[in-house]
């Protein structure tokens, strides 16, 4: 009953969180009338609209979300170098290349944030996804050794996030 | 010290976004341009951010956390209008590279050209 | 140190909206002209915080926010536009 109680007032405690830190970070301030506002705002813009948001979000293991994201900051900053080093360099020492890579992950939400991991390490950029949401086509800016940068992206990236965000 | 910090955090970020803009100018075809802007430019954004946090929280008593929020917008949309423009780019049929190497499955995508 | 950095840093990137300029005349076609103001608008971003930096005033970041947002449904609406012909359907 309480339980029951709890889900109703709070139908998505994720984005609560995330709505009430923006809120205090959008007024710069942790002033206690802001941290209230913000906190009743959170509360009650998840109660109204929850009617839009069908699927629930349930993060499975935070310490890997936490490990993952390190590891794509940290991927970002060095891949950046790399591109920059081969947009500096040679037009016609590049090879680009469409290649697709074969999902596991079958939730969307897990499936948007394998594309847009993608697209932020440098040198890959997720262009479409099949019909059957089964397969991403990927454009490379330089790549020397397709299965292997298809295995890459599987094993640091959808590895990860198919554990945080398995079938909920 | 803190001066310096934010002197070398500019200049990164200025450089990564002057990459992204010779990508842009210099690569052959539409897929290749779309990587300098995509990346070079929100790290290089993300870096001149970083180095105004640092200057606002220093300078003034409190700290200055708000940058946060455009860089995390700019790392949540970058990828997002980046795959939308590729979508539109395949569907318009843009001409790619002759040398574009093709693995895969990937007859799914093409179109018969007109 | 900041002060002699950020006339470089003005510079550096005047020249890459001059380059994504360029572009957008260029074109060849509307998928590349759409990349270069995106990229336009990005560069814009970097150039507004960097003239808080300069002024040193806080009140620049509301229109950076604003910027980023406005550019982002912008490039959103563009591509839609490509995809379907239509923006609002």
């Amino acid at each position: 009953m309480l339980k029951n109680f709890y889900t109703r007032l709070l139908p998505h405690p994720v984005l609560t969180v995330i709505l009430w830190l923006i809120w205090l970070l959008l007024n710069n301030t942790v002033a206690a009338g802001h941290i209230l506002l913000g906190l009743i705002l959170a509360i009650l813009i998840p109660f109204l609209t929850s009617a839009f948001w069908p699927e629930k979000v349930r993060i499975q293991s935070p310490l890997t979300l936490f490990r993952f994201l390190v590891i794509v900051l940290w991927d970002i900053v060095i891949a950046n170098m790399i591109v920059a080093k081969l947009i500096l360099g040679r037009n016609d020492d590049l090879k680009p290349a469409f290649f697709d890579v074969e999902l596991d992950i079958q939730t969307p939400l897990g499936v948007s944030l394998l594309a847009n991991t993608i697209s932020l390490t440098p040198g890959t950029v997720s262009c479409d996804l099949s019909a059957d949401h089964r397969r991403l086509l990927v454009h490379a800016l330089h790549v020397e050794d397709i299965p292997g940068a298809i295995k890459h992206i599987k094993q640091r990236y959808e590895t990860p996030l198919k554990k945080v965000f398995t079938a909920c | 010290m803190l001066d310096w910090i934010l002197a070398a955090l500019v200049l990164i970020g200025a450089f990564f976004t002057l990459v992204g803009s010779i990508g842009l100018y210099k690569l052959p075809d539409f897929y290749m341009r779309l990587h300098g802007p995509t990346k070079a430019t929100t790290l290089g954004v993300g870096a001149i951010l970083i180095a105004s946090m640092l200057y606002f929280s220093f300078s003034t008593d409190a700290a200055s956390l708000h940058e946060i929020l455009v860089t995390l917008f700019l790392f949540i949309t970058a990828p997002v209008s980046a795959h939308l423009m590729a979508k539109a780019a395949l569907h318009v049929n843009i001409q790619q590279v002759a040398r574009t190497q093709r693995y895969g499955d990937l007859h799914q995508w093409d179109k018969p050209s007109e | 140190m900041l002060e002699t950095v950020l006339p470089i840093a003005f510079a550096l990137l005047g020249i890459s909206l001059f380059l994504s300029f360029v572009r957008l005349l260029k074109g060849p076609d509307l998928p590349n002209r759409i990349l270069a103001l995106d990229t336009l608008y990005i560069n814009a971003i970097a150039l507004v915080v960097l003239l808080g930096l300069h002024l040193g005033s806080a009140l620049y970041f509301e229109a950076a926010l604003l910027i980023a947002v406005m550019g982002f449904v912008g490039t959103i609406a563009l591509s839609k536009y490509l995809l379907r012909g239509d923006i609002i359907e």
